[in-house]
């Protein structure tokens, strides 16, 4: 049968995040398997064909082992290698998800991410490094990447703003 | 805090959802860079445009360069802002132009600063995005920082210090390798992701040499905080294992056995996948494994079943025995919602059924095979196809079951794999091959796909005169005469002549549809026609051996001799065939034929 594949740390070959037309939100590609960017889109069209209706969290397709999960109008997909040890692959899946989470507010959709570009870029710099898994614990990555709304001084936030964040801060003090 | 809602307004203007800034875009953006020399510089707007930057990258957007050059040195200002986010956002954007700026060393110093300064926030990124701009020359003098961050306290410093240790071996392995004793030192921490990353570093740097290997995971074994390290080692141990040529008495093999016991799933189906792929593994040894899998096909979470039926799929093929126990389970998954878990099943299932389960089996995919893809029906059918070398008496289930899924819907492919898998029974087992070659008949009778109807009754030709009743496959074979396009006419002429040239009571009845086929519309079915007919009314054996029943044995060169002269006494000949005389029109028909033959052989020239 088959001989075992040298050990490695490069365990993640993609990171990819879609809207729900299919669309490019995100994506970062560690592994030479889709050199140029037409590869990498198509590969991502049939990926989110076969993802987007289907009932399941994992899937194998062209090689790769793909887990993901979708919410509203996004769908979060790490990639593996077809020998990549699945369970690994979700964990740092379900870190990238709680980590985006945490940084929208549990908002998880389209617009609010696009709102929170920088913090979302940031999130995924901290699960993976060049294909290497940096850290899988979504707290530790909350406390890596914090975008501090107390960084914006009070003058420049509009009265909205304010508003809204005082709401937020009654609401996350209330569930306790 | 808007990062990128105006943004994706204006680009929404002007492209139609391929998600690509124009020219005119990317030119007002990296524009929007200058706003990096302006003092004093407005932390928020640099972070707007450093996103759009990255996001436009991220989208496809190529910068030449020049335009990164430029982008980067503008860049290069915003050091001197102390926003936390801001600063941030740099590395990322450092990290992202490396490969395509120019002169991206100038910011060295900077992060060199950062990587070692009171900050610990920036420490981390700041060691990263140092590494991504550092080549080998310039290693030698970071060397002394590296050595420290890989010893750090902060684990976000330790860790990014030996991921871009690894990073970089792939230029300066030999200056990594000064490192070991630091990583060494790392390897020995609590913290999981250090470990992990250390014993990555720790195993690059010692590979070549096994013994170094073999004293790495006995040392760490008992040492090991974190599951990604475990796993790693298991993987390790594996290697060590097969490149010693060890087995079951080698400490690796009890490493990852009793790692089988472990707390952590991730750790437990490593070992287990580990242990299944050993090449010197018998049944008993696999059972603890076995088990393990067994438990997660029952598991809530999809990604444990996945990985529990992939591995066990892997099993079957060398220990199908030892997959037997989980049967039950393999069943249950039979229904799952997720197809590819199912499909695995029922795959499995197949290596692994005994003789008296097929027809359950087959029963049960019957009702599954509506609802999957192509993709996944062809694995099954290759599945079955293995089930057909296995239990040679259960080909009348098997055809059963072919046959139905052939009048399915299906694409080509699929159609191919299952009329193959159906020849491979009939050639297998002479008593499948009168049945078989029924369901295949009844298949051409509404087959759309002209290389599959060729394919059989090419088939028909050889086997069918070979059955006890070959009369039955005559009806079949004429009607493709009659109702198909040429092509398949052609096929069904040339087998209808095998038929009468292995059996003389079926002659004459093939002798007068023979002679019907010399009137059809297409030349090629009226050459095919005339000339068996010519050759069959000889009623020579010889003859029909070589002309009929065996392929054509021509030379190339005597094939173009021929050619030659046809076209010469052409209108010669032409005189003739007005005479009448039969002697020559025999002489004509050869020709004709040795005419196809070359014209055919000419086309596959090119």
């Amino acid at each position: 049968m088959s001989c075992f594949q040298e050990p490695s740390l490069y365990t993640i070959k993609a990171i990819s995040i879609l809207d729900n037309d299919g669309n490019r939100v995100f994506g970062k590609y560690y592994d030479d398997a889709f050199p140029s960017l037409k590869e990498q889109k198509d590969f991502e069209k049939n990926l989110f064909d076969k993802t987007h209706k289907a009932n399941g969290d994992i899937i194998m397709l062209d090689g790769f082992t793909i887990v993901y999960r979708s919410n509203v109008d996004l769908f979060f997909y790490v990639m593996g290698g077809a020998n990549e040890n699945e369970i690994m692959l979700n964990s740092v899946l379900n870190c990238l998800y709680d980590s985006i989470s945490n940084v929208l507010r549990k908002n998880v959709e389209k617009r609010q991410l696009f709102e929170n570009f920088d913090a979302v870029m940031l999130v995924v710099d901290e699960i993976c490094d060049g294909g290497v898994v940096l850290e899988a614990d979504s707290s530790q990555i909350a406390h890596r990447v914090s975008v501090r709304q107390d960084d914006i001084p009070l003058g420049e936030q509009t009265v909205a703003q304010v508003l809204q964040q005082a709401k937020e801060q009654i609401k996350w003090s209330l569930l306790k | 805090m808007k990062m990128l809602g105006s943004f994706r307004k204006d680009k929404k203007d002007e492209e139609s959802g391929s998600g690509i800034p124009s020219v005119v875009e990317k030119a007002q953006i990296l524009q929007e860079a200058r706003t990096f020399n302006e003092t004093p510089i407005n932390p928020r707007k640099c972070v707007q445009i450093l996103t759009k930057i990255l996001y436009m990258i991220n989208q496809g957007e190529t910068l030449s360069a020049r335009e990164a050059t430029e982008a980067f040195f503008a860049m290069t200002k915003l050091f001197q802002s102390k926003d936390n986010n801001l600063r941030r956002m740099v590395y990322l954007c450092i990290k992202e132009m490396a490969s395509i700026a120019e002169d991206v060393i100038i910011v060295t110093s900077s992060l060199t600063k950062d990587m070692t300064g009171k900050e610990d926030s920036y420490r981390g990124p700041a060691i990263r995005a140092l590494c991504k701009i550092t080549d080998h020359s310039m290693l030698q003098s970071i060397e002394r920082y590296m050595k420290q961050a890989i010893v750090d306290k902060l684990p976000s410093v330790a860790s990014a210090a030996l991921l871009s240790s690894l990073h970089l071996s792939k230029h300066s392995p030999e200056v990594v390798k000064r490192w070991v004793n630091e990583v060494q030192e790392a390897a020995n921490t609590d913290n999981i992701m250090v470990q992990y990353h250390a014993l990555g570093v720790l195993y690059y740097i010692k590979k070549n040499d096994v013994l170094a290997v073999n004293k790495l995971v006995s040392k760490l074994k008992s040492n090991l905080k974190s599951p990604y390290a475990h796993c790693f080692l298991i993987r390790v141990a594996c290697k060590v294992l097969e490149e010693e040529g060890g087995g079951r008495e080698s400490p690796m093999f009890a490493f990852v056995e009793q790692s089988l016991r472990h707390k952590s799933e991730m750790v437990i189906y490593e070992a287990a996948h580990a242990i299944v792929n050993m090449k010197f593994i018998t049944a008993a040894e696999l059972a603890p494994a076995v088990s393990v899998l067994q438990l997660f096909c029952s598991s809530p979470k999809p990604v444990l079943r996945f990985a529990a039926v992939k591995t066990l799929n892997r099993v079957a093929i060398s220990h199908p025995a030892a997959v037997t126990a989980c049967n039950l389970d393999l069943e249950n998954l039979i229904t799952d919602s997720n197809r590819s878990i199912a499909t695995l099943a029922i795959t499995t299932l197949l290596k692994t059924g005994n003789e008296g389960s097929v027809d359950r089996l087959m029963k049960q995919i019957t009702g599954f095979m509506n609802e999957i893809s192509d993709e996944f029906k062809i694995v099954v059918v290759s599945a079955v196809n293995s089930l057909c070398h296995k239990f040679p008496r259960k080909h009348a289930a098997l055809l059963s079951f072919l046959s139905n899924m052939l009048r399915e819907e299906g694409g080509f492919e699929y159609k191919r794999a299952i009329v193959e898998t159906v020849i491979t029974i009939i050639e297998e087992n002479v008593e499948a091959r009168d049945t078989g070659l029924s369901h295949l008949c009844e298949f051409i009778e509404d087959c759309e796909h002209t290389s599959l109807a060729t394919r059989i009754l090419h088939l028909l030709g050889r086997e069918g005169p070979k059955t006890a009743t070959p009369a039955k496959f005559i009806r079949f074979i004429y009607n493709r005469i009659i109702l198909e396009h040429p092509a398949v006419r052609s096929a069904a002429v040339t087998s209808l002549a095998k038929f009468g040239g292995t059996s003389d009571e079926l002659l004459p009845n093939i002798l007068i549809i023979l002679q019907r086929a010399m009137l059809d519309a297409d030349d090629e079915v009226r050459d095919r026609a005339t000339f068996y007919y010519h050759v069959l009314c000889q009623r020579q054996k010889a003859l029909n051996s070589a002309y009929i029943l065996n392929g054509l044995n021509v030379s190339i060169i005597g094939l173009e001799k021929a050619l030659h002269q046809y076209t010469l006494v052409r209108a010669k000949l032409a005189l003739v065939t007005a005479d009448g005389d039969p002697s020559v029109t025999m002489q004509l028909t050869v020709r004709s034929t040795d005419q196809i033959v070359s014209e055919i052989i000419a086309t596959a020239a090119g």
